[in-house]
């Protein structure tokens, strides 16, 4: 198993050592059928026992895997003639954000979302799924069609936060970000945002304004990033899986604290080892959720949407305290 | 009362920095410019609205000053004035922040929020103190903000927001990143039924407040100088590696790139919200007050 995480190091030794014993035992033609079948049952015990008790910076390595599934693999995988759509009529085509049309189901729908990159080069021509301004400009172009032609809008969250350059800045990157968040709350189509993997910063949020948020198991969402967190609190960026304990940024907490609706299950050690499977997972749940916003109006849309977003937020009054 | 402040003649007790030392500043009555080295009292200062004499540098205010010399008579009808902060996260050392910081400011959080008028206009008005906590924005924040939002719409009266925020309330992670599309979405409700929202930026506004309330406003106005953007200079710094210029994300930087509709010095900026105001009154909102 190639690009395996330090935590999942047990797995990948006892690995190796089974392997060793079998090949050893067909070259002395030895029955060793119990001793592996032993092994075997020790490594599935073992994998329960990692995976069902990953710490959150244990996810989000699960969730920055370089060979974690992209927005464009689940594209692929869920949805049915995908026309992918270009630029933001304005400066540039951002390839941080890809968006375009597509079926779901025989259903015409929009998709957007974050797009890191396969390998070096194509993470460099993306910027490593960070957006300019001209990204979120290009997503929210394409998510207004999708408000004039009355399509469910569908959006994949997967950044580690917005391109943080003098460039973006001076286009706006604040803005940018501000009109995404106003115009996604006013569309009158049903919106579901799925966070794939990295959920970071007011990037993440500015394709998150839905009616539904969705989080696969090992996907994670802050604020910030773990790194720009830590230098933060403690002055110190390499506390950052500190930081990343302390901000509860994994699924469950996150539906705990009424962001997330839904956590969609993964494969065994996370998305990556079964892209299919977890697209498959995907597509049920997001059928799942529009069917559910299936027999609103638009003004209950619109309603429905503000009621999730107006509710978050934890506070009291000097009055209940005492 | 305010007009007054502006008539006067100006004195100023100027010293240049070069022939003073520090030591010698007596404490709580001059204060020293932190841009220029100006040495004046407090009292001149204060008079001057906390601009400096000497380059014109606005000291930063915090939502009480802010609203003093914005409002008529400097009165203010306060909304929500007792909500604190919780500590969703259980987040270590959070309460202990807070607490600290609501001592030494005399706030209860980042914000103040209510009513008041200007110039005679009924406005709502909320106003962010930098001294807080850096002017982040938790729960507290984003749900203080939302509710003077909806105040303004269910009185039809023009809402004003003094924005300053080093960024976001870390300590409530994700629940500080959703008062951004609270605040936002409330501000969608709040346009689409024609309600003037006008949004003052002040030194200095990054992060959350920007990337949400501050940059959605009809008329966005900044102090002179006031740093603002998403993502501050030392992080692009030490993220990218990239050399910036001296007047990056300034006010006047801002302009020129297109991120807001004017620069207002401190001393014209009651009059100028007075103007917009006045450009605003419909028949109907005429009625107000008589
Ligand atoms: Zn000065």
């Amino acid at each position: 198993m190639a690009n395996e995480l330090p935590f999942e190091k047990p797995l990948i030794e006892l690995r190796a050592k089974i392997e060793e014993i079998r090949k050893f035992g067909i070259e002395k033609e030895i029955d060793i059928a119990e001793e592996i079948n032993r092994l075997e049952q020790r490594y599935a015990d073992l994998e329960v026992e990692i995976y069902s008790n990953l710490s959150a910076s244990q996810k989000m390595q699960i969730a920055r895997h370089p060979m974690r599934p992209t927005t464009l693999d689940y594209i692929q995988h869920i949805f049915e003639d995908f026309i992918e759509l270009h630029g933001d009529r304005s400066y540039g085509d951002d390839l941080a954000i890809v968006g375009g049309i597509a079926k779901l189901n025989g259903i015409p729908v929009t998709i957007v979302g974050h797009q890191k990159g396969k390998d070096t080069k194509d993470n460099i021509a993306r910027n490593f799924g960070m957006p300019h301004p001209e990204g979120f400009r290009k997503g929210l172009r394409i998510m207004n069609q999708a408000n004039k032609f009355k399509r469910p809008i569908i959006t994949f969250i997967d950044t580690p936060g917005a391109y943080p350059g003098g460039a973006a800045e001076e286009r706006g990157q604040a803005e940018a970000i501000a009109k995404n968040l106003l115009e996604m709350a006013g569309f009158r189509v049903p919106i579901i945002c799925i966070v794939i993997g990295e959920g970071g910063s007011g990037g993440a949020l500015a394709l998150g304004v839905g009616n539904r948020v969705l989080m696969l198991e090992n996907a994670i969402y802050s604020v910030s990033s773990p790194e720009a967190a830590a230098s933060i609190l403690y002055k110190d960026a390499s506390k950052s899986l500190l930081a990343a304990e302390s901000m509860k940024i994994t699924a469950n907490y996150i539906q705990d604290f009424g962001v997330a609706d839904d956590i969609i299950p993964e494969p065994k050690g996370g998305a990556h080892q079964n892209v299919k499977e977890q697209a498959e997972n995907i597509k049920d749940t997001i059928l799942r959720h529009l069917e559910q916003l299936n027999g609103l109006d638009e003004f209950e849309i619109k309603e429905d949407r503000y009621k999730k977003f107006r509710g978050i937020g934890s506070f009291t009054t000097l009055e209940n305290v005492f | 009362m305010f007009k007054d402040l502006f008539n006067k003649k100006r004195k100023y007790a100027t010293i240049p920095s070069e022939n003073s030392k520090r030591d010698n500043i007596p404490e709580g009555l001059m204060n020293k410019c932190s841009k220029c080295g100006t040495i004046q009292f407090n009292k001149e200062l204060e008079k001057n609205l906390k601009v400096c004499s000497g380059c014109g540098y606005h000291f930063r205010l915090n939502a009480k000053e802010r609203f003093q010399i914005t409002l008529d008579e400097g009165r203010l009808f306060e909304f929500d004035s007792e909500m604190i902060s919780e500590d969703p996260l259980e987040f270590p050392g959070y309460k202990e922040k807070i607490k600290k910081h609501q001592e030494k400011t005399g706030s209860k959080d980042a914000v103040i929020t209510g009513e008041g008028t200007i110039g005679g206009f009924p406005v709502v008005v909320a106003g962010m103190s930098f001294e807080f906590f850096g002017g982040s924005m938790g729960s507290v924040v984003g749900e203080k903000v939302t509710r003077a939002i909806e105040t303004a719409m269910n009185k039809n009266y023009p809402l004003i927001i003094f924005s300053t925020s080093g960024g976001a309330r870390m300590e409530e992670s994700i629940l500080s990143l959703m008062q951004m599309a609270k605040t936002s979405a409330a501000l969608k409700k709040f346009s689409d039924q024609g309600g003037l929202y006008i949004s003052i930026i002040t030194d200095p506004t990054f992060g959350g407040v920007p990337a949400s309330f501050a940059m959605l406003g009809d008329y966005i106005i900044a102090e002179p100088g006031a740093a603002f953007g998403f993502t501050g200079r030392r992080v692009i710094e030490q993220t990218i590696r990239q050399n910036l210029p001296e007047t990056f994300q300034t006010a006047e930087f801002n302009l020129k790139h297109g991120q807001l509709d004017k620069v207002v010095s401190r001393d014209q900026m009651r009059s100028t919200l007075i103007k917009l105001l006045d450009l605003h009154l419909t028949k109907e909102e005429s009625d107000y007050g008589e």
